[in-house]
């Protein structure tokens, strides 16, 4: 081979080392979210709690009882919608796709509000307290099956019919809610208020569990899915003749999705942005490679919604606000900017 | 390399496709040319495996080619379709590495690296490396798509191997028209079957050894594009008077719309 033919290097850093670096900044704003709230803690005073330290039982009873369950649920739950955003997006070869689109949230949250209003009146007190989470993973199971199954024609999942039926299902999501909130008493509305604008604040070992469970098939799974979603960056005749399995990769890619933001919706109520942002700011540092946006996205994700949930709880302390505001309020902007950015950077030309 | 037997596709009732023998062999370049609707592109699908027929069956090397694993055939058989746009910016060499899918993990990557490169230049695309596909005319990116088929292929035994170019040509000028056929009759040369879809009568005289004339679903000629295009049958099949002018060489032939 000639000296010609050889293609200059051109990436600035390895996958692996970016991805490390992501991973290290996830820890520090872990260990930072852990650290700030109304009693202060050092770093290191967090990390010795964190590795074991009993000196102290007030500091530890603040971070591993207070701040440990909703730190991590806030982990988890953003690098689901990162993650679940990525995958959505390369599935539709459409940057602004994201699980809400599929209804997967609305029907999501259509379970949840429907549980706070029927949930007392119609089930045994002992299991009311888990019907929320149940009934908003059922939803969004539900609609997002329903939307597939609409959107198969002779076998094939046709994307255009898919994110019609995903329109449609997220109004009528919308609309059952809407005659839930419409039949709900005072108390009720103020909880479906709530639940509605998200929060990690009613984290606990047992919901996280159930949330870490449902999201492990799609965090697994997101980086063996890479190589499907990078054929089909070219299309899905091209992804086909290059040997992927395309309708295969669908379906299992929408129940992954459906699976972990169902549970992530139950957990945590509508988050809005961060399955746009994280993804978008992973194509924009190093490229659209799926190798590295898929598990860039999962990390910057759950760093965002970490960051998030800790301007939250202590920007008007001792009052606290709901996490999916924060994310409104600040991805908003921002994502505006960037859209902006790249308008200006076209028209420039 | 590829054989076909007994094919029919139907659509509600509609036959597209109805071939009842039909080989494509490695070394030559076969052109696919007729009016629209004449089941070109339903015929190529067929062929390269990606439409199974409703009868019939297809075979690659004597294999039935719906038995092959998606990916073993993805690593001998490759497709580059008229026109694609891409989900996601990527550079043009991003885009010529995605040919390697099918090899993922069966070669070192340096020899992926190394098949990049080759096709690269085999498509005369070296200097795109860098540049944005979206920056690029359509037929400097339809070249690098070109690049990514052919590194598709790139392997120890490239006579065993198969090139589809369904309507690879559509909507390009006359250079990189020419240049695109140019790489894929290299390939043929080398041993491959190439099978190209054309609208461009002389593209087909110029570059195709072989030619099927294709009709309401049925291969209605198959020949030497000089002997099978001549006025009579051009001028019946496509439905408007033609006269066929011949160039300096055997293969140059142009066609005169006699009546508008």
């Amino acid at each position: 081979m000639s000296p010609a033919l050889a293609l200059p290097q051109r990436r600035r850093l390895g996958t692996r080392a970016a991805l490390a670096l992501l991973a290290a900044l996830l820890a520090a704003t872990l260990l930072a979210a852990l650290a700030t709230g109304p009693v202060a803690l050092s770093p290191a005073r967090v990390f010795a709690v964190l590795m074991g330290d009993a000196a102290a039982p007030r500091d530890a009873a603040i971070v591993l009882t207070l701040r440990l369950p909703r730190t991590l649920l806030a982990a988890v739950v953003g690098a689901v919608l990162g993650a679940g955003g990525a995958v959505m997006q390369g599935l539709f070869r459409n940057p602004l796709a994201d699980p809400g689109l599929l209804g997967v949230s609305a029907g999501g949250a259509m379970g949840a509000v429907t549980s706070i209003v029927f949930g007392a009146a119609l089930l045994p007190a002992a299991l009311a307290p888990h019907a929320g989470a149940a009934a908003a993973f059922a939803g969004a199971l539900v609609v997002t099956l329903a939307v597939q199954r609409l959107a198969t024609v002779e076998g094939r999942v046709l994307v255009g019919a898919m994110l019609l039926a995903g329109i449609v299902f997220n109004a009528l999501a919308g609309a059952v809610t809407s005659a839930m909130i419409f039949a709900a008493d005072d108390m009720q509305l103020r909880d479906i208020l709530f639940w509605t604008m998200g929060s990690v604040a009613g984290a606990n070992p047992r919901t996280l569990a159930i949330v870490a469970a449902a999201s492990l098939p799609l965090l697994i799974a997101a980086p063996l899915l890479a190589r499907a979603l990078n054929a089909l960056i070219l299309g899905e005749r091209e992804a086909m003749t290059l040997g992927i399995a395309v309708e295969t990769v669908k379906r299992l890619a929408v129940v992954l999705v459906a699976l972990a933001v169902g549970a992530s919706v139950a957990a945590s109520g509508m988050v809005a942005f961060v399955g746009v942002i994280a993804p978008h700011l992973c194509r924009l540092a190093r490229g659209a490679d799926h190798g590295w946006v898929l598990p860039g996205s999962a990390l910057i994700g759950a760093a965002l919604l970490v960051a998030a949930d800790t301007i939250a709880r202590t920007v008007l302390a001792p009052a606290e606000l709901p996490i999916g505001l924060v994310t409104a309020l600040l991805g908003g902007p921002f994502f505006l900017a960037l859209l902006l950015r790249q308008r200006l950077a076209v028209d420039g030309t | 390399m590829i054989a076909a037997h007994g094919i029919r596709v139907a659509r509600s009732g509609r036959t597209l496709l109805a071939v009842a023998e039909l080989s494509l062999a490695g070394g030559i370049v076969t052109g696919v040319v007729g009016p629209n609707g004449a089941g070109k592109s339903t015929l190529t699908r067929v062929l390269a495996g990606e439409l199974h027929p409703d009868t019939g069956d297809v075979r690659f090397e004597g294999v039935p080619i719906a038995a092959i694993a998606p990916t073993a055939l993805a690593q001998r058989r490759a497709v580059l379709p008229q026109s694609s746009t891409l989900g996601f910016p990527l550079a043009a060499e991003d885009v010529v590495r995605l040919g390697r899918i099918p090899h993922a993990g069966a070669v070192a990557a340096a020899e992926d690296e190394a098949a990049v490169a080759a096709a690269m230049a085999e498509a005369g695309v070296v200097h795109l490396a860098h540049r944005g596909m979206a920056t690029l005319s359509g037929g400097e990116a339809q070249r690098v798509q070109l690049a990514r088929v052919l590194c598709q292929l790139a392997g120890p035994d490239p006579a065993r191997t198969a090139l589809f170019l369904d309507e690879p040509t559509a909507s390009l000028d006359l250079a990189h028209a020419h240049a695109i056929l140019a790489a894929a009759a290299a390939r043929a040369r080398a041993g491959a079957a190439v099978l190209a879809v054309l609208h461009d009568l002389s593209l087909a005289a110029r570059w195709c050894d072989r030619v099927l004339v294709m009709e309401a679903g049925r291969i209605i000629a198959d020949g030497v594009p000089a002997d099978v295009l001549d006025d009579a049958l051009v001028s019946r099949v496509w439905g408007i008077a033609v006269r066929r002018l011949a160039g300096e060489g055997a293969r140059d032939l142009a066609f005169l719309a006699t009546q508008a």
